[in-house]
């Protein structure tokens, strides 16, 4: 029976956590050591600026996420978001300020419970649309700015806390079905903000046609109670380096809509020939108030923009992005420049033995 | 035509069904081979067709593929884009074994 008195002895905690860290390291070593499940860094660093209406800002930035399994089920992700941004001063001043921000974009444990069945808990990107989960990695998107209608349905942070119900349906050859369902709860503190809120998002892919169509729905459940939804259509021919996508964000006080095409031009020699590496895009968006009852990360009047890209895919993950875009509304027209230069790096967490 | 001539033109018409020959016996070859390739290698190859589509429809429908990357993260890469692109257990299991033949 232990004693009400007991006190661990300084040196036995210190022996205990000794052995402790040895076994950890161990059970790293070979587990992880000869395995292809060894946890990973990847993410993106990039440096961006951006002219808007004559002024020009700069953000070095750096995404890196971690994926670390555990055992044959779990697997645990984050990623983070470091970026210092320098902007100039206004007010007739000269020179520039800057701000730095460090942040966890989502923490989450997947668990792999069935064969069309993962269970996500923590604090997780909202499955809504396709913008969010899919293509705002800095490594992924094609043009520096997210579509302004991709915020509808995020709940002003894109992310939730509690859990996500997801898998694949049905996987056929002809055609394939992907369901994501969450719960979020309210948290307000400054590291895994979240409202309140439920929904989910279904897909359908074609693979003959190579054509995607989803549908999303969620619901704000605190305060006023309001619903969202969206419907993304994503098309990209087979062998031509053409991708067209699409969504209709619509909330409960503004709705919007996406159109964005990019083409690799891999017909010339290849994607890895000079030519092949060019990747030019165009994005036409729209958004329209409602009203202007609560902001929702939609401007307050109804907006136009148009933005032609050209992308050029360097060797070794690197890729520059480059693109004007022409926004219209009545509050003003304006021109944005941007530029990005970003590198994506992928390697396990710690150094082994290879394969 | 003098006899210098036929002999050339013998020598090319000889050099061109000698080519043409050699080809086709490559092609008889390697038709041969595939027919004796062995099962395993065959289904190794389905294999590696059916991770291809796998990728081709899942990953790259969101990003470009990474350039190299190494064996020891290959099965964390998988796990995760099962999640990320909810993969059936059938599909990871495909995208594991193209991505390590």
């Amino acid at each position: 029976m232990l004693r009400s008195d007991w006190k661990p002895h300084p040196n036995r905690l210190a022996h205990s956590a000794r052995t402790l860290a040895l076994a950890l390291a161990t059970f790293c070593a070979v587990r992880y050591g000869v395995a292809q499940d060894a946890p990973l860094l990847s993410g993106g660093v990039a440096l961006l600026t951006n002219t808007n209406a004559g002024n020009t800002s700069y953000t070095p930035i750096i995404e890196p996420l971690l994926a670390a399994p555990i055992g044959q089920h779990l697997l645990v992700e984050s990623r983070a978001v470091l970026l210092e941004s320098f902007s100039p001063k206004g007010g007739g001043q000269t020179g520039y300020d800057h701000a730095h921000f460090v942040g966890l974009t989502y923490l989450q444990g997947d668990y792999i419970a069935l064969p069309h069945l993962t269970v996500v808990g923590g604090s997780f990107l909202l499955p809504f649309g396709s913008y969010n989960e899919r293509l705002s990695p800095l490594w992924i998107s094609n043009l520096q700015d997210g579509p302004t209608s991709s915020n509808l349905g995020l709940m002003s942070t894109g992310v939730g806390t509690g859990g996500v119900l997801r898998g694949s349906a049905v996987s056929r050859r002809k055609y394939s079905v992907d369901y994501a369902t969450y719960f979020s709860s309210r948290v307000g503190n400054e590291y895994f903000a979240s409202k309140r809120s439920s929904g989910g998002r279904a897909s359908l892919y074609l693979p003959d046609a190579r054509l995607e169509i989803g549908l999303s729905y969620n619901r704000l459940l605190q305060g006023t109670h309001e619903n969202f939804y969206a419907v993304h259509l994503w098309w990209e021919p087979k062998d031509t380096g053409l991708r067209l996508r699409s969504e209709f964000n619509r909330g409960q006080h503004a709705q919007g809509y996406w159109i964005e095409a990019d083409y690799r031009a891999q017909q010339f020699g290849g994607p890895d020939t000079f030519i092949g590496r060019f990747e030019p895009v165009f994005r036409i968006q729209q958004t329209f108030r409602r009203d202007t009852l609560v902001s929702d990360g939609v401007p307050l009047v109804d907006t136009q923009r148009a933005d032609f890209g050209l992308d050029y895919n360097l060797p070794h993950n690197t890729r520059i992005l480059t693109s004007y875009g022409r926004q219209f509304s009545s509050t003003g027209n304006r021109n944005i420049w941007e530029t990005e230069i970003v590198y994506r790096f992928l390697f396990p967490a710690w150094k082994g033995k290879g394969l | 035509m003098s006899s210098k001539h036929l002999l050339l033109l013998a020598v090319v018409v000889l050099g061109l069904l000698s080519g043409r020959s050699q080809a086709a016996s490559q092609d008889q070859a390697h038709a041969a081979k595939a027919t004796k390739r062995p099962a395993a290698a065959v289904r190794a190859s389905q294999h590696e067709d059916e991770g291809d589509r796998i990728f081709q429809q899942n990953c790259s429908r969101c990003h470009n593929a990474p350039e190299g990357f190494s064996d020891r993260i290959s099965g964390t890469i998988v796990r995760h884009m099962r999640v990320r692109a909810s993969l059936s257990q059938h599909e990871e299991q495909q995208l594991l074994r193209f991505l390590n033949p």
